[in-house]
């Protein structure tokens, strides 16, 4: 009996940590190139809806996918020239760039569908062989296709990052780009190619929920899972390791205030809800001091001296 | 490059500059701050664009966008301002914006290899495993020049590049530009220094206000006449240092430790004693506690252990405006950030620190006519060049800057005062200018703790030099018997016999 708990906990960690990994993965990448990008949450809401609306009307969760792709890459470049190009306040336009995303996901979905509707998303995918494994098999692999993509983004992220001459070009914008400008890295480039993939990946995030998860849209569905996914690339120290850690401590304490909640425990649901966030301000206070590669020019705007 | 124009608004930082450098050859770009040298780089570098003029490399004509343009043309720049990634490793740093021999995955290992050859050949160690931040400042300077060889560079412009560097380190430096010049590398050396400019190009070329006043062989150079063409007068190299009989002791500090801003103790036990009437200098290289010392003296910094006396009276952890009441004067090294504030006005910068006390304030109010005519006079005793009292400090040179700031710390007849690096970036009539007024503080009696990285400013104003290294004073010796080389070795860690 415990034990079936426990696995039913563990699976519901995993999936519920997919959003936050694509989400955070994405930022991740656009912190450590120097853009600090708070709209997180509105470009899930514009992935989610357009995952959504498309996989509604073709009954096909690939062309869903390709469309929260697009709508995620098109506000990631919105922020990228707004933040690299326009050089304005990036935490003012991230913020206003998160409200945008809720408006106009929940203008779009009141005009095109209007009520809550199911579709049919990614079916689970049990892998074949792996699934076949006691316990494991079915915690790690007999889920669908977004979450194994979201875990595998992780050494994916990290080859990047740490292995490629792009990973390099990249965390140089972000911790000295008039040293990177000196040796010729088009530091404007890198920060547009690494916001926009930020984008994208959180609008598979948002997609991740209408057609992975839930199946469903509903206005602000995300309920600020975007802003969880900036506290976690702190948390992670912006390292896609780091990054997982935080996703996999903060859905595991969200897969038991779901299961306190269904087995009718007595706390009020509310507190319930509020566990997830205390705890992410609690862990990220205690951590407040340790010390971490922080990319220097985070929140800066690059420009050339002198011109 | 013919005929370079380059214009800022306001200023004309060059004026139909013409400037050559051959392969084999050092050639050392010489002026005053603000005579355009480091403009005329950037430009060469491709990091500013020209507003008229032409470059020609091996007599073909070129454009530069960018420095990735002049890096494909050989050419590379080590700046005055290191232009490393500190998180990153040497390699990494090297490799950066590279294309890899593995195309799409980093090929770190070969570059090491590379390093290691080009460091063989050069003759200087480095670990191209090493982090940036783990390195001396010595070092940091090689990972640049080997970034710029590594590129393939035959044009290698260093910009200041002395600066920072030891008496050793710059032999070390000057016998790798050499090794270089052998190999048949064209070297653009940037300086203010005439005594390094003399002793390593082959070739000097005098800018003033934008304009190139000459270019002579070295060999036929002498300090005065270089100094002639920088500044557009008769330079006085010796200043006047009357004999003092040095008083009592006024500054005096006991095994003093306290944290620098990393958390780690920067200083461990410092003691030091200035005497009423003596300059003592405060020799070392940069970071090894010397702004520290100077900020825990002036109540800027708390001291985890040991003492700071100003007169005989015990003021370890005063606040700064007991200390200041009790006659202690402070040049900051961060004129700007600490020396005054930026947004006021010139009267009201002079008057930052006397404001409260009589006849500057009249209870509850300001005197503004007192302070009016307190500060013309100071304007007119100091020389400072502001279009009026109202200006605010922020459109004043660094020279003036430093001049109001004298002028505030100097005219309140302080018993003691400490002079953080108080001619860095000035230029040669600014430098001279400052340490003249420092040398007339003495004769009045005045305590002086001089903070400079600058050893020649050091043997030329102090009584008595201490070299201080990671926090601690390697040694103390009068300056008529200071040997350059034991100074230099002091400020490398070693102790004094």
């Amino acid at each position: 009996m415990i034990g079936a708990t426990l696995v039913g906990i563990a699976t519901s960690a995993i999936r519920l940590a997919t959003p936050y990994l694509y989400a955070a993965i994405g930022e991740a990448l656009g912190q450590l190139s120097g853009v600090l990008n708070l709209g997180v949450d509105g470009i899930m809401l514009m992935g989610a809806f357009s995952g959504f609306y498309v996989t509604l009307l073709t009954g096909h969760p690939t062309l869903g996918l390709l469309a929260a792709v697009g709508t995620g890459g098109l506000m990631g470049l919105l922020m990228a020239f707004v933040s690299v190009t326009l050089q304005a306040e990036q935490g003012i336009s991230g913020i206003g760039l998160y409200l945008f995303g809720l408006g106009l996901s929940t203008l779009l979905f009141g005009m095109t569908v209007g009520t809550v509707k199911a579709v049919a998303g990614f079916p689970p995918t049990p892998i074949p062989g792996l699934s076949q494994i006691p316990i494991l098999g079915e915690i790690l692999f007999s889920h669908n296709p977004l979450v194994y993509g979201a875990f595998a983004l992780v050494p994916l992220a990290w080859f990047v990052l740490n292995k490629t001459p792009f990973g390099l070009k990249l965390r140089a914008a972000g911790q000295n780009p008039l040293a990177a400008d000196s040796l010729g890295v088009n530091v404007i480039r890198v920060r547009y190619v690494a916001v926009i993939i930020g984008g994208i990946l959180s609008g598979i995030a948002g997609a991740s929920l209408s057609i992975a998860l839930l199946n469903v849209f509903q206005q602000n569905m995300t309920n600020g899972m975007g802003f969880i996914a900036v506290a976690l690339v702190y948390f992670g120290g912006w390292r896609p390791l780091g990054v997982l850690a935080g996703a996999m401590l903060f859905s595991t304490v969200n897969a038991i205030q779901v299961w306190l909640q269904v087995q009718g425990v007595d706390i009020p649901s509310d507190f319930a809800l509020m566990m997830p966030y205390v705890i992410t301000i609690l862990v990220l206070a205690s951590m407040a001091r340790r010390r971490i590669h922080v990319p220097a020019a985070l929140n800066k705007p690059f420009e050339r001296g002198g011109e | 490059m013919r005929g370079i124009v380059k214009r800022f608004p306001g200023v004309v930082a060059n004026d139909h500059v013409d400037f050559e450098v051959r392969s084999g050859e050092i050639h050392a770009l010489l002026g005053e701050n603000g005579a355009g040298k480091s403009t005329l780089m950037k430009i060469l570098y491709g990091m500013y664009r020209p507003d008229a003029g032409e470059i020609l490399i091996d007599g073909e004509r070129v454009r530069f966008r960018s420095p990735l343009d002049a890096i494909r043309r050989g050419i590379g720049m080590v700046h005055q301002h290191f232009m490393l990634v500190e998180p990153f490793t040497v390699a990494e740093n090297v490799a950066l914006g590279l294309p890899s021999s593995r195309r799409f995955v980093n090929d770190l290992d070969r570059v090491a290899a590379r390093i290691r050859e080009l460091a063989e050949l050069y003759g200087f160690k480095v670990d191209p495993g090493a982090y940036i931040w783990q390195l001396s400042v010595g070092e940091q300077q090689r990972v640049e020049i080997l970034k710029v060889l590594y590129r393939g560079a035959s044009v290698l412009i260093l910009d200041e590049p002395t600066a920072v560097l030891t008496p050793q380190e710059v032999e070390g430096l000057f016998r790798t530009l050499r090794r270089m010049k052998e190999e048949g590398h064209a070297i653009v050396f940037i300086s203010h220094k005439l005594k390094e400019v003399l002793s390593i190009s082959d070739r000097i070329t005098v800018l003033r206000g934008g304009r190139v006043v000459g270019t002579i062989p070295a060999a036929d150079a002498t300090r005065e006449e270089l100094a002639r063409m920088m500044v557009g007068r008769e330079v006085v190299f010796r200043l006047e240092r009357p004999e003092v009989e040095p008083g009592e002791v006024m500054l005096e500090i006991r095994d003093l430790w306290a944290m620098g801003d990393r958390g780690v103790p920067a200083l461990r036990g410092v003691d030091l004693e200035v005497r009423a009437g003596e300059i003592v200098g405060l020799a070392g290289v940069s970071g090894n506690g010397q702004r520290e010392l100077a900020e825990v003296i002036v109540g800027l910094r708390r001291p985890t252990r040991g003492r700071v006396q100003i007169g005989g009276t015990d003021v370890t952890g005063w606040p700064p405006a007991e200390l200041i009441k009790l006659g202690l004067s402070y040049i900051p090294e961060e004129r700007m950030r600490d020396g005054g504030v930026p947004e006021f006005s010139v009267e009201d910068n002079l008057v930052l620190k006397d404001h409260p006390f009589r006849p500057f304030s009249r209870g509850i109010f300001l005197n503004f006519p007192e302070i009016a005519r307190y500060a013309e006079r100071l304007i007119g005793d100091f020389d400072i060049r502001t279009p009026s009292r109202r200006t605010p400090l922020k459109s004043l040179s660094g020279g003036n800057i430093q001049k109001l700031i004298l002028a505030r710390e100097l005219s309140r007849s302080p018993k003691v005062l400490i002079a953080a690096q108080p001619t860095r970036g000035l230029d040669v009539s600014a430098t001279e200018y400052v340490r003249r007024r420092i040398l007339e503080q003495r004769e009045r009696g005045t305590a002086t703790l001089l903070i400079s990285d600058d050893l020649d400013e050091i043997l030329s104003l102090s009584d008595r030099i201490a070299v201080i290294y990671e926090g601690r004073i390697m040694g103390v010796v009068r300056t008529e018997e200071a040997d350059i080389e034991e100074l230099g070795l002091m400020m490398a860690g070693a102790k004094s016999a």
